[in-house]
């Protein structure tokens, strides 16, 4: 019976020169000096920032690209970008931008006033020859703007159709970022994949589903950037991103699973942690149901036990809201707002009070979603509390697609909780999108369980035209106040947004507006 | 032949337009919508309606399908607006990265399958029956997914003998051994439960063809045990080992997708998981009839090399 010999030492002869070959592609380059490679949670969808929604993408373009404005280092402030300075019109309603005279976008071609009137063009006029660039999602930011005038080369002015505070830092949101009008008269449709800005790094290449590389981009106006180049790869499984981060395949990572923070103890790692403008509640029926009394939506707010929440299921990777508005927002938010006490027996109390024992309740829950951070786990983690208060908690589970459908026209008749989670730009957008009573769902708002209280309404219509910072700060925080108290949602967290670098990485720090800055790191 | 083949090829026209048109309804039915997935919490009514005038997906169901199969006719399949980029460029692109990993498994499968089926059925109930039985019985149990995170760990994140994931190095060459060198990890781990079913059933396969009278007649003539296990029962039993080869070429596609999330493959599985999260309709209708032409073809294909393999099935 030789057959066996035979294919045995075929067998044999088959792997040693598998080994062989395999050994010889298996040598381990350490990734260069002054070359990033960041681990991204997704392929980008475009590198046209009028074009793409996701924060994913955007860690890319601010790298790529200036806004007439900025968030200060480390904070969610306005501060010079490409416009030195600007004034704004007694009524609020025109804002006149002084722009930089020393900058060329990565083409050559410079930027000047019609560059930037190019670009706002381009989005909301539909009669641009460049609007079938788009299409533009979230050219409803500029909404306001009525018109982008060139006064002269150095000088632009927007006139809205009336005063909105929230522009200036609508401008310094990715939508805003400026791009290269030669660069998509060139390209069309496909700038998208030819980009051209003026940031601190300059596009190289796109291949796709495996790396953007940018590059630094040396006469960058701002100070050019330590690293040589920047390489984003797309790892969408969690974890094989922690895999790679752990076998030095990259050497930053975004958006690490809590449950993944413990490999990273040591000196080798170091762990970045920034709460950002997110938080995480769940929205109350306060049309009809047990929720329509607000002593049962404040019950249900005592008995959600969130530090629990916060410390078992997200591992520490998020910390208890005290009401709608993220701390993040330094100037805007209310400090001395307390969360919520975990009191179980005060629930119970005002329940009774209410006559809501043992009420039944529907509870939207998603399995998963932009910001949504652990839902299912979230979900259940609520419904044992609540049920431990003699609420009966019925959970359903959508996909997340089909859970906005079904929450974003509103939960009348359908259920008496969902989870949701925002992150924004300012501190007017989500309340004035989910809280006013003209934000229901049927005036196309996202307001889906029907609060409604005019004292709220004024103070949000008044803080959106208030154009002094502090005066409109005091707005926001006598609205955070009365919305606590009538708890339209349970408050429940603000992520805190993770990193890890490699001991090779110098210099890198999460931002609060959750954006990647990569122009001060470096890599040895 | 001829005749059979052409055959063959007119009856596929069908599957395909139905599967278009399961795809598009499928497709069209599952809630949530294009804009809602771009829009995420900005989903307004009002934007939503905006934004699928601009993706033109304002018109009717009927038309839009007409639409579609027309342009598709004539080789236009739209463009993916999650990608922003045609989506024939996305599918040939990520099919030809699933067609490296497929095949390599395809033929791992096979040739390690196949032997392992024959050596135990020429040693049935004998020690390397009972040991190939047993390793094959774990490769089928073990989830490929899972067997690909085990991997991981082991051999990129602890002993560093392979990349973590991806097809290519972010640097260097591109060449036969960088890219063997990512593609030993996924290729094996996707092998692995098909390689068990092909040995099982190779096995009964061979059983029954090794107690049929040639082989005993071939004995009996002196013909070297070796040659009538390889050559005589084996070529006899292929007849019926080649449709599992075939229905195994479809699993191995499908379990693609795992293996492609998990090493992160730029292949056309992970891209199809990908659009369908974001409700990227087109790119998903015309990934899955492509893929459905493709393996239409290759049972085609199948069936034409067991007509020629066994001359009773030809028409």
């Amino acid at each position: 019976m030789t057959f066996l010999t035979l294919s045995r030492r075929a067998l044999l002869t088959a792997t040693a020169a598998a080994a062989f070959a395999l050994s010889g592609g298996g040598a381990f380059a350490q990734t260069p000096e002054n070359v990033l490679i960041v681990g991204q949670i997704a392929e980008p969808q475009a590198l046209d920032p009028a074009a793409v929604t996701a924060v994913n993408d955007f860690r890319i373009l601010m790298n790529m690209y200036d806004g007439l404005v900025r968030y200060k280092d480390g904070t969610l402030e306005v501060e010079p970008s490409l416009a030195t300075d600007w004034t704004i019109s007694e009524d609020g309603s025109v804002y006149t931008f002084t722009l930089r005279d020393d900058v060329t976008f990565h083409d050559g071609s410079a930027f000047d006033a019609e560059a930037v009137k190019f670009n706002f063009d381009r989005m909301l006029d539909e009669s641009h020859p460049y609007h079938n660039t788009g299409p533009f999602p979230l050219a409803f930011f500029f909404s306001a703007v009525e018109s982008v005038d060139v006064i002269d080369p150095q000088t632009v002015s927007f006139k809205l159709n009336g005063p909105y505070a929230p522009f200036l830092s609508n401008l310094a949101y990715p939508t805003g970022l400026i791009v290269s009008p030669a660069a998509v008269t060139e390209h069309g449709a496909d700038f998208g994949r030819n980009p051209s800005g003026t940031g601190a790094f300059s596009f190289g290449e796109w291949r796709s589903n495996e790396a953007v590389v940018v590059q630094a981009n040396p006469d960058y106006w701002d100070g050019a950037p330590e690293l040589e180049t920047v390489v984003f790869r797309p790892i969408t499984d969690a974890n094989t991103r922690t895999a790679e981060m752990l076998a030095g395949g990259i050497d930053l990572m975004v958006e690490v699973p809590p449950v993944a923070l413990n490999e990273f103890q040591g000196d080798t790692y170091t762990v970045h942690e920034q709460a950002g403008p997110h938080v995480w509640f769940l929205i109350l029926n306060a049309k009809e149901g047990p929720f329509a009394d607000v002593r049962v939506r404040q019950a249900a707010n005592y008995a959600i036990n969130k530090q629990a929440i916060v410390d078992d299921v997200l591992e520490g990777t998020a910390e208890v809201a005290a009401g709608p508005t993220p701390p993040a927002f330094a100037w805007a938010y209310n400090a001395d707002l307390e969360p919520y006490p975990y009191d179980p027996d005060k629930a119970r109390e005002l329940l009774a009070e209410a006559g809501a024992e043992g009420a039944e309740l529907t509870f939207y829950v998603t399995e998963g979603g932009s910001g949504m951070l652990d839902p299912v786990a979230m979900g259940t983690a609520i419904q044992a509390d609540l049920e431990a208060v003699g609420l009966d908690v019925t959970i359903e589970t959508y996909e997340w697609n089909t859970f906005l459908g079904n929450v974003n026209p509103g939960l009348e008749g359908k259920a008496d909780m969902a989870e949701m989670a925002w992150m924004t730009n300012d501190p007017d957008t989500l309340p004035f999108l989910a809280l006013r009573t003209d934000a229901w769902p049927e005036a196309g708002g996202f307001n889906s369980g029907y609060y409604s209280n005019p004292e709220v309404d004024t103070l949000l219509e008044a803080a959106r035209i208030e154009t002094d910072q502090d005066k409109r700060a005091r707005l926001y925080q006598e609205m955070q106040v009365i919305v606590q108290e009538d708890a339209p949602w349970v408050f429940v967290a603000n992520w805190k947004q993770n990193a890890v670098t490699s001991d090779r990485v110098e210099g890198f720090s999460l931002q609060p507006s959750f954006f990647l800055l990569l122009d001060d790191v470096t890599k040895n | 032949m001829t005749g059979y083949i052409l055959k063959r090829l007119v009856s596929a026209i069908p599957v395909l337009l139905g599967i278009s048109v399961i795809v598009f309804l499928i497709m069209a039915m599952i809630p949530g919508d294009p804009a809602t997935a771009i829009l995420g919490s900005y989903a307004t009514p009002e934007n939503v309606e905006k934004l699928n005038r601009d993706l033109g997906l304002d018109q009717g169901l009927v038309p839009r399908y007409f639409i579609w199969l027309g342009n598709m006719m004539q080789g236009d399949f739209g463009r993916s607006f999650a990608l922003n980029r045609p989506v024939i460029d996305e599918v040939l692109d990520r099919f030809g990265a699933t067609l490296i990993l497929a095949g390599t498994s395809f033929v791992l499968c096979s040739i390690l399958g196949i032997a392992a089926g024959v050596v135990s059925a020429a040693r049935q109930y004998g020690f390397a029956d009972k040991a190939i039985t047993f390793v094959v019985l774990l490769g089928i149990s073990i989830p490929s997914f899972f067997l690909g995170m085990m991997m991981i760990l082991l051999f990129a994140v602890r002993l560093k003998w392979f990349p973590v994931s991806g097809m290519w190095p972010i640097y260097g060459d591109r060449n036969f051994w960088v890219l063997l060198d990512h593609l030993a990890m996924p290729a094996i781990a996707l092998s692995v439960v098909a390689t068990g079913v092909i040995a099982r059933l190779a096995r009964s396969a061979m059983l029954e063809v090794l107690r049929q009278d040639f082989i005993r007649t071939a004995r009996a003539k002196g013909v070297r045990e070796s040659r009538v296990i390889w050559r005589h029962a084996l070529r006899a039993a292929m007849v019926s080992i080649i449709p599992i080869l075939g229905i195994q070429a479809g699993f191995v596609l499908s379990g693609a997708v795992y293996i492609e999330m998990v090493f992160q493959w730029p292949g056309v599985g992970r891209m199809l998981v990908d659009a369908i999260l974001k409700r990227d309709i087109l790119l998903v209708q015309g990934g899955v009839v492509f893929i459905a032409a493709c393996y239409v073809m290759f049972n085609i294909m199948v069936d034409v090399a067991q007509a020629l393999l066994d001359p009773r099935i030809k028409t």
